[in-house]
């Protein structure tokens, strides 16, 4: 043995080991420090710039200006117009009348604060005439889009890839086969799904107006599917989770063939019938498959991008907009880098809210 | 649930009635697939006047491959397809070497600073790609890069620009993280008793039983890479570095031919499907495995 002192000698293993492993991580670390890291906080500081990527101008710092301009909404109440007897003045059609909308947002020294602003809603609360103004329709209209996006698509889709994965996980003869289908479209690109989905939605001869006649002995009236507002974005809802489900089922499937066969034993001779087994063994048994599922998907829907970019551009009517498409038109068609890291940063945060919210509800129910 | 019981009890009808339902299933799931691949082999009218029946699903009429020989002479699809496989493969497997030797490093070694370094890695899962895209853009075109035209700065219109950043996947690293982190300690031990180095314990001892992983790793990034659409849309102008995906808009001009657009779509499909085709049982056991620890 050599003659250094035992403690020495491991304190150099210990820092020789604190080298290595550093050197190991760095490749990974640095990389991931200037391609993400980075960039992130940049999106951050950008955010609050008034940066464009090309300006004669220098950058200045506008503090929350960009957000300001994003999320401002505001109410206001309008009273009907009377006339000078105090009675309210109404149409050929015998409805109240009420000042244009313009006359408070156009330069009005009285309403200084909805200098700008537009319409998102507006209702009737009586006599009166409620707006919901906003300073970036397209932007709040966008945000409003993502999140039922996601609320839709999670149950939706999850739901499905379980129901996918019950029927796989059944011993039949050539079951694979169905497997092996049912996942294909995961393999395939989504910019080519989304392509192809614009032939199944077609109005004119669309294959899904096809199909639907046909099932129908033609009496089904064919729908423009993506040139309709009302069903553009559930339109754009199926041809995703049609993309997505396989992935989904797959992980579900191995979740349940994790659950061991003799708790299905004991449930049968407990007298459990399906859904009683499906209900006291399987769910449980899926606990943090589903949480795995729920957490996944969520991250893929608030992305919500190339779909959009594809099949809709955000229309028609901005019926389609999400939050990443409007991050990418701005920042990057428009060239304003400030407004589209504002967006990143305000979906950032959502995505952040959201599996905060996730993660507390999922350890509540374990409790 | 389980199906033994349930088959017996009900057996012909039950069984009739779920392969009745994956079979309508089955066809949900492969229409677009098959209308696509057999819509390349029609011409423009045949294939617009088709899509009103059901025809539209076979290959009947006037079935030729002159859509593909049309798609080629086009765009340089041929220079497309190299530059995806070479972006994929370099991306791949570079990338393995880097997150898996980060991975190892992270559940094997023991150094200081590890944690903190480690669920840092981790919480960058939460930040997708489209929202850092455009700083991302910023700094790859203003960093420097020694290539054969001699200093140049700006990675934009090249091939690495749709590499560099796409080599560390903190995901891929998770994966690992937890692969390894599970592995007996003993084997580790034992190594490093019979005197390997760090690095060999690495190389000899974990990389050889941990091919499923690596096989899981590599699969996922594959699809990926091989779809990437947002990011080279962004840095490629030039033709000569244009990936498959944003090929396709060569085919997006007035006029869109659509026979020559589903021939270019099968020719950038089909290479994957067959790919997964063959290897479908690793494809589906690398997404499972990544559920199952959750």
């Amino acid at each position: 043995m050599s003659s250094i002192p035992a403690t020495k000698r491991l304190t150099g293993v210990k820092q020789h080991e604190n080298i290595v492993g550093w050197l190991m991580a760095a490749p990974a670390v640095v990389l991931l420090t200037v391609f993400l890291i980075i960039p992130f906080l940049m999106a951050f500081i950008f955010s609050f710039t008034n940066q464009r990527l090309i300006s004669p101008n220098p950058t200045e710092f506008v503090g929350v200006r960009n957000f300001t301009d994003l999320l401002t909404i505001r109410t206001l109440t309008i009273d009907p117009i009377l006339d000078e007897a105090g009675q309210p003045v109404l149409d050929d059609a015998g409805n109240l009348t009420y000042p244009r909308l313009r006359e408070f947002t156009r330069n009005n020294p009285d309403y200084p604060e909805l200098d700008g602003l537009q319409e998102l809603l507006s209702w009737s609360s009586g006599s009166q005439r409620v707006f919901l103004l906003s300073s970036d329709v397209v932007f709040i209209r966008a945000l409003f889009n993502t999140i039922i996006f996601v609320l839709v698509i999670v149950p939706f889709q999850g739901g499905l890839a379980l129901i996918l994965a019950l029927l796989i996980n059944q011993k039949l003869s050539g079951i694979n086969i169905f497997r092996t289908i049912y996942f294909m479209p995961v393999v395939v690109s989504m910019v080519v799904v989304a392509l192809l989905w614009r032939f199944i939605y077609d109005g004119d001869n669309g294959l899904l107006n096809t199909l639907l006649g046909v099932l129908t002995f033609g009496s089904f009236q064919p729908v423009n599917w993506l040139g309709d507002p009302s069903t553009a974005f559930p339109a754009l809802m199926v041809m995703s989770a049609w993309q997505g489900v396989g992935f989904h089922m797959v992980i579900w499937l191995a979740g349940l063939q994790n659950i061991p066969e003799t708790l299905y034993e004991a449930a049968g001779l407990d007298g459990a019938n399906t859904w009683q087994k499906f209900r006291f063994v399987t769910w449980p048994g899926l606990r943090s498959t589903m949480i795995f599922v729920l957490v996944i998907i969520t991250m893929q829907a608030f992305g919500l991008f190339t779909q959009v970019d594809v099949m809709t551009r955000g229309g028609p009517l901005d019926s389609t907009q999400s939050i990443m498409y409007q991050a990418v038109q701005r920042g990057y068609q428009a060239q304003d880098i400030s407004g589209g890291s504002a967006i990143s940063v305000i979906f950032f945060l959502l995505v952040l809210f959201v599996s905060m919210i996730q993660r507390y509800l999922t350890r509540e129910k374990a409790a | 649930m389980s199906a033994q019981p349930v088959r017996t009890r009900h057996h012909n009808w039950y069984v009739l009635g779920s392969y009745t339902l994956l079979s309508i299933l089955a066809f949900v799931f492969v229409f677009p697939i098959v209308f696509m691949v057999v819509s390349s082999l029609k011409p423009d009218l045949q294939l617009l006047r088709d899509t009103a029946s059901l025809n539209a699903f076979l290959p009947i009429g006037d079935i030729s491959l002159n859509n593909y020989a049309a798609a080629f002479d086009r765009a340089p699809i041929g220079t497309f397809i190299f530059n995806s496989v070479f972006v994929t493969t370099v991306t791949v497997l570079i990338g393995l070497v880097i997150n898996s030797m980060a991975a190892y490093s992270f559940a094997v070694l023991r150094w200081r600073g590890k944690n903190t370094v480690l669920s840092i890695v981790i919480a960058t899962f939460i930040i997708p790609f489209e929202a850092i895209a455009i700083p991302l853009l910023l700094i790859v075109n203003s960093l420097p890069w020694l290539g054969p035209e001699g200093l140049q700065i700006g990675w934009l219109n090249s091939l690495h620009v749709q590499i560099i950043p796409f080599l560390v996947s903190a995901f891929q690293i998770f994966l690992f993280y937890q692969f390894f982190r599970d592995l007996p300690t003993e084997l580790v031990e034992a190594a490093r008793i019979d005197g390997a180095s760090l690095f060999q314990i690495y190389y000899r001892v974990i990389v050889p039983i941990s091919g499923p992983v690596f096989a899981t790793a590599a699969i996922l990034r594959f699809l990926d890479m091989w779809n990437q659409y947002l990011w080279p849309l962004m840095v490629v102008q030039s033709e000569r570095y244009r990936p498959v995906m944003v090929g396709l808009q060569y085919f997006f001009q007035l006029n869109i031919a659509w026979g020559e657009v589903m021939a270019y779509l099968s020719l950038v499909t089909i290479p994957v499907l067959i790919l997964y085709l063959s290897l479908q049982r690793a494809f589906i056991t690398s997404i499972a495995t990544t559920g199952i620890k959750g």
